[in-house]
């Protein structure tokens, strides 16, 4: 029991650690024309290019001569603002779809879950691909391709959900007693929906933030001169030889902010589903 | 798996790949962009407005949906899914020329995934909470959080800049050009799959009939070897299939890194040059190749788990 106790505590404190973490990452983001003391991410002058980092420019400079360290803080407004949208949109939209095809069955849930399987039974980052490419580079349309295949898992898992507790007594007696059933919806079927969707929501954005930058990579996001994580990479790749922190800083920064969102998903999930513990 | 769940699987397999044809071919009706006249500029001279049209109406482009969409399946049934703007070839042609190639990454990046990551998965389960778990947790953690392009990249740097091992493996299209690609996609996918591979041992390390056996005292190994990996090998195969699909999708990020030829690098060029039969064609077979994948590996399980040979 004394142990029990004591490893739940050593975890929390590790969530309270990656929340500071993510916190202080979503700070940078909201004060970055603060931080970069007004030096804009998007000019540069081309005397300064590809300048290694210095005590001027501490992550150096890139061909045209922007300030990658200015880059890489305002990057992490983009990421941020991207993966939040996609996990916002499949979230409100996966939940309220699979609530719907729950509560209802019939032809509303055969309808609703034969597209969702359909989207599910192959990889989705080739579909994020063709549906961002074909909508046109820009890093709207790369949220709505990522959501376009990640509501689908939102909306089986809300349907599961709602299918444990609408054939209950008190649910029955709701209708019974002339509930509307917009507030059987909101009152009953969602708040027992929600804990383990934000569980889901919050462990997915991590992975969300990698699929956005792959596809700011590849060229079906970001476009310049946005200051996107990924599109910086690709942008330097051709330096790689003379300019290596070109793909050095803006990797790294992907990989410590997935690593934070990810460190805090799980902790959330620990403490709100402790049944979960492996 | 009876043969009517087969049956009935293949039949499933179907109308996912036609409603995944229709959505495809509904985004690229709506995309923005008029294939005409890009069939024309990608020959490479302004085309005037009259042969923009002129080209409409041969192709077939001024009929209504439906009828543009039944013909295109129509003809993509019978093998043909037009040809590509871009490159004036058969799509089909272009894909089975590069399908080898990324097959074959693929496996070699699995076979790379599966060496590394059973092994740790094991050790790390049998040896739970001890120095070497945490070892292998920690390094794990950190794996599924690499954007496989950075790794690419790193790998790129490092072996091709700085150690110039250019010519050996870096450049040409033998067996030594997949290392880096295979090793970049093994990375994210080795992480991932060592932690189900320490979940499920776990998992099958915690049923009562281990804690029956040890009482008995049959020797730890045993008990191992004989019963839990064997038992926990349907839902490490069922990961595998589901691992394949993201494989399939990332090679498309790690083929453009390397210049590796295969169908991503292909996709991606397609995607930029709004080559819309390629990308439908693209889409499809990845579907395909995806889904048939999956379906074998759910008949495997009847050479896995003899309780699935009974009908369910």
């Amino acid at each position: 029991m004394e142990m029990k106790k004591k490893s739940f505590f050593a975890r929390y404190k590790v969530f309270t650690i990656f929340a500071i973490l993510a916190i202080l990452i979503i700070l940078a983001a909201v004060f970055a024309p603060q931080i970069t003391r007004g030096v804009d991410p998007a000019k540069g002058s081309l005397a300064d290019a590809i300048k290694a980092p210095s005590a001027e420019h501490i992550f150096g400079t890139d061909k045209m001569g922007r300030d990658i360290f200015t880059r890489v803080i305002y990057g992490a407004r983009v990421s941020l603002l991207a993966a939040f949208g996609v996990v916002g949109l499949s979230f409100v939209i996966g939940t309220f779809l699979g609530i719907i095809s729950g509560y209802f069955r019939g032809i509303v849930d055969s309808v609703i879950m034969r597209i969702a399987d359909m989207m599910v039974s192959f990889p989705g980052l080739v579909l994020a691909m063709a549906v961002a490419g074909i909508l046109g580079a820009s890093i709207g349309n790369a949220i709505i391709a990522v959501s376009v295949v990640t509501w689908p898992k939102y909306a089986r898992l809300a349907r599961s959900l709602v299918l444990k507790i609408r054939d209950r007594d008190y649910v029955a007696a709701a209708v019974v007693t002339g509930s509307k059933t917009p507030y059987i919806l909101f009152r009953y079927m969602l708040p027992n929906a929600l804990p383990t969707l934000v569980i889901t929501a919050a462990t997915d954005i991590g992975s969300l933030m990698l699929e956005l930058a792959g596809l700011s990579f590849l060229g079906f996001g970001a476009t310049p001169p946005t200051p996107e994580w990924g599109l910086m990479l690709s942008e330097g790749r051709a330096y790689m030889q003379s300019a290596p922190w070109l793909m050095i800083f803006p990797g790294l920064a992907i990989f410590i902010t997935v690593v934070v969102f990810n460190m805090l998903g799980d902790g959330l999930r620990d403490i709100l589903d402790p049944r979960s513990n492996e | 798996m009876s043969t009517k769940k087969i049956l009935s699987r293949i039949l499933q397999i179907v109308i996912v790949l036609i409603g995944i044809s229709f959505l495809t071919f509904l985004l690229t009706y709506l995309a923005p962009g008029d294939p005409a006249q890009i069939m024309l500029t990608s020959s490479g001279v302004m085309p005037t407005p009259s042969e923009v049209a002129a080209l409409r109406e041969t192709m077939g482009f001024n009929d209504p949906f439906f009828v543009q969409y039944f013909r295109w399946l129509g003809n993509a049934l019978h093998g043909d899914f037009g040809v590509s703007f871009s490159l004036n070839k058969p799509v089909v042609d272009l894909l089975l020329a590069r399908l080898w190639p990324t097959l074959k990454l693929t496996i070699f990046s699995m076979i790379l995934m599966l060496v590394v990551s059973v092994p740790l998965g094991m050790v790390s389960a049998v040896k739970k909470d001890s120095w070497i778990d945490n070892l292998v947790r920690g390094v794990t953690f950190l794996g599924v959080s690499l954007p496989n392009f950075w790794v690419g990249l790193l790998l790129m740097l490092l072996f091709c800049v700085k150690l110039k091992l250019l010519p050996v493996i870096c450049s040409g299209g033998d067996f030594k050009s997949m290392i880096l690609p295979a090793v970049t996609l093994a990375v994210a996918m080795s992480a991932k799959y060592t932690r189900q591979v320490r979940t499920a041992i776990l998992e099958e390390l915690s049923q009562d009939y281990v804690i029956g056996a040890r009482a008995r005292g049959v020797k730890e190994r045993k008990i191992l070897w004989r019963n839990v990996f064997p038992n926990s090998l349907l839902p490490l195969i069922t990961m595998l299939g589901l691992s394949v699909g993201s494989l399939l999708g990332g090679t498309a990020v790690v083929e453009v890194i390397f210049s590796y030829p295969g169908l991503g690098s292909l996709a991606v060029s397609a995607i930029t040059s709004n080559d819309y039969n390629l990308i439908q064609g693209y889409v499809l077979w990845i579907a395909l190749i995806y889904m048939v994948i999956n379906l074998l590996v759910d008949i495997s399980y009847n050479f896995v788990d003899p309780r699935m040979r009974l009908s369910r």
